[in-house]
């Protein structure tokens, strides 16, 4: 019943602002509903951690530890890019940029676009989790085209139209896999739900599995990011409102991983691990290799993000294709670190556009000593991303290569470690050029609002703190991972 | 109806809806190729509704007749109001011409008969045999959105990958259940709006018809 409520109150604060004109309260109505997401998820983590999963609505919605963490993620980095979307809005509607109807209208895309987020990770059944994911591509559209420019006009075309593909064959790969499921031998009741499908991994064929994970992989691997299907990542999270991009990028992209990472626990059971892990450790490894190729000469700071979350992306593929306990929490850590990292650095490169006015590399110098808060905040983020300690994503990052060694794949490990290596280099010298160099003369330091840096701050500082303290999210994360490692 | 009747019919509505895949290819303008489009959503229904028939299944022809309205109603409708916004209605310059294209349907046929052959030979009904023509459907509707040129034309790729997918789904599972058919469907028609009013927006604000004119955004 919980899981219900916390699908119910961001719809119905996405009511409240769709029949009310846009004001500065209905922001921090919006906001305060995350608040109670990012809560709930807390209040079901305790519930379910050693505890037998929750469900409603005979297995429609069902909340494991698994799903209980998600629900944080989406809740954390939801509540941050809410929380500077009222800022957004207000200067776009001051400015005269939208009118108040498409505030309105943008209020209400992202409380759709979190709740479609929500019931993809608390839906119990593998055909709903499809629904919502598909839900959250055409929600999106128009909140990546929000500035109807023509490019953003382009990237939503771009977006919409490649996802929708990607998204059609996921649904094939559904079809199959309940093809196989209906062959199962001695199975009376067959439906979608997750756990039955669990329950009978082991009788499916293990033909039409494998025609069925390399849909499911190639379809929500497009939602994901990862290459060869990413081409329309770019162009999305450097079009979208700031916001969204945090939204996108940090949340969107893991939702769809979450919704991969079931199936493959599915087809684990039917095919051994052999198989799956052939498909992440190809989809990670080339992942690695375009981020790495494109961030070389990447002139755009926010498509630098973009490429950036791409290998990020291929990352968890490959912690994924281990598949270990350890390798499933070190992903998981990731999901979450990653996701308030690129938020917070989607949010600073939001206000270096609208202070800036480019969003070209070579055009932002020196931005420490003119702007020292907000390009402190960038700098952070750009070191935390980059996985240096004493941020999660150093430790995260670590555990996942050692569990790909464990497990033989050393290889794997050794090549990615050297991708890393050159896309560490690459956006380091991007970062120099914005970061560093003198203040030209006569100009003073601008100071940041405080209901900008706060905020980011608070991001930044979560994301160190959950890599210092293991507790009390070690426990949920193991937990989490054995829900998919048997 | 008795078994022989079942399966004739079961075979002529499927031919139909990967015939109408091969029109699409042929034809060239778009007024016809939306009207393919229509007549392969009703033959998409009339599948589902003969299986529904035959399996004494009335959720699935419900389910049948609502395919019929929106797949053969409902969405050509909508495809066809971006068509009166735009002046030329033909697919000038596709990147393959009409004869390989064709050539390449075919060639696509042969591998969706190779690829899901674990699947035929699980599901072994007269059903079953027709899956590869699902496959061969959604592949056509792949090769037709990479190498047509038109907004149009890219949505009715985009369809006819949906219809090989839904053909599939009929015709391996007789359906999906209820409310995850119901969300698929309601996603389709959505997105399909989406594109809609994306296409008016480049068409009106910026006069942009063809794809070869988005690139603005490259590294």
């Amino acid at each position: 019943m919980l899981a219900f409520v916390l699908l119910l109150i961001p719809a119905a604060t996405g009511c409240v602002a769709a029949a009310t004109p846009w004001r500065r309260w209905i922001g921090w109505l919006c906001t305060a509903s995350l608040g109670f997401v990012l809560v709930t998820g807390v209040v079901l983590a305790v519930l379910v951690v050693h505890r037998p999963a929750l469900s409603a609505f005979g297995g429609v919605l069902r909340v494991d530890a698994l799903s209980a963490f998600m629900v944080i993620v989406i809740g954390a980095i939801g509540l941050l890019a809410v929380c500077q979307s009222v800022r957004y809005l207000e200067r776009e509607v001051s400015s005269g940029r939208s009118s108040a109807r498409r505030a309105t209208l943008y209020s209400v895309l992202v409380q759709g676009f979190i709740t479609a987020m929500l019931l993809a990770v608390v839906a119990g059944n593998v055909g709903v989790m499809w629904v919502a994911v598909e839900a959250t591509t055409i929600i999106t559209t128009f909140l990546v085209g929000y500035r109807r420019t023509r490019e953003a006009l382009e990237a939503s075309w771009k977006y919409v139209i490649i996802c929708s593909v990607g998204i059609a064959l996921a649904f094939l790969g559904t079809v199959l896999v309940y093809l196989a499921a209906l062959h199962a031998g001695g199975v009376t009741h067959v439906s979608l739900q997750w756990t039955s499908l669990m329950s009978v991994a082991h009788h499916l064929d293990p033909g039409v599995m494998r025609l069925a994970l390399a849909l499911l992989v190639l379809g929500y691997g497009t939602k994901v990011g990862l290459a060869p299907m990413h081409s329309w990542l770019p162009d999305a999270h450097s079009q979208a409102p700031a916001p969204v991009s945090a939204l996108m990028s940090g949340v969107l992209l893991t939702v769809a991983f979450y919704v991969l990472l079931r199936f493959k626990a599915v087809a684990d059971g039917a095919l051994g691990v052999g198989f799956s892990r052939m498909l992440f450790v190809t989809a990670g490894l080339l992942s690695l290799a375009v981020a790495a190729s494109l961030l070389l000469s990447q002139r755009d700071y926010k498509r630098m993000l973009a490429y950036h979350s791409v290998e990020h992306m291929g990352l968890i593929a490959l912690g994924a294709a281990a598949g270990t306990p350890l390798a499933i929490a070190a992903v998981l850590l990731h999901v979450l670190g990653h996701g308030l990292a690129k938020a917070v650095l989607f949010l600073a490169s939001g206000e270096i556009l609208i202070v800036e006015g480019t969003t070209e590399i070579d055009q932002v110098k020196a931005l420490l000593a003119r702007r020292p808060a907000l390009g402190g905040v960038f700098a952070f983020g750009l070191v935390t991303l980059l996985g240096l300690p004493p941020f999660s994503l150093f430790i995260s990052e670590l555990n996942m290569l050692r569990a790909e060694v464990h497990v033989g794949l050393g290889w794997v490990a050794a090549i990615s470690l050297v991708l890393m290596a050159v896309i560490f280099g690459s956006v380091m010298s991007h970062g120099r050029h914005m970061l560093f160099g003198a203040r030209p003369d006569g100009e003073v330091a601008h100071k940041s609002p405080l209901n900008v840096s706060v905020p980011l701050i608070g991001g930044l500082v979560a994301c160190g703190a959950i890599g210092v303290l293991a507790w009390p999210l070690d426990t949920l994360l193991r937990a989490a991972a054995m829900v998919v490692v048997k | 109806m008795n078994g022989a009747t079942y399966s004739s019919f079961l075979e002529i509505a499927a031919g139909l809806v990967i015939l109408c895949a091969f029109v699409t290819l042929w034809r060239r303008s778009l007024r016809a190729i939306v009207r393919t489009l229509a007549v392969q959503g009703m033959a998409l229904g009339v599948v589902a509704i003969v299986l529904g028939v035959h399996r004494r299944d009335v959720v699935l022809i419900v389910v049948g007749c609502l395919v019929v309205l929106a797949k053969g109603l409902a969405i050509p409708t909508l495809v066809r109001r971006v068509l009166a916004n735009e002046p030329m209605s033909r697919e000038t310059s596709p990147l393959v011409n009409v004869p390989s294209s064709l050539v390449g349907a075919g060639a696509l046929t042969f591998l969706a008969y190779g690829a899901t052959r674990p699947v035929v030979a699980l599901v072994s009904t007269s059903a079953g045999r027709l899956i590869p023509l699902g496959v061969a459907t959604l592949l056509i509707g792949f090769f037709s959105m990479v190498v047509r040129r038109k907004a149009v034309s890219q949505i009715v790729g985009l369809l006819l990958v949906d219809n090989g997918i839904a053909l599939v789904a009929f015709l391996a599972t007789a359906g999906v259940p209820l409310l995850v058919e119901l969300g698929a469907s309601l996603d389709v028609l959505l997105v399909v709006v989406v594109l809609r009013v994306l296409a008016v927006q480049l068409w009106s604000k910026f006069a942009v018809l063809d794809l070869d004119q988005l690139q603005e955004l490259h590294d």
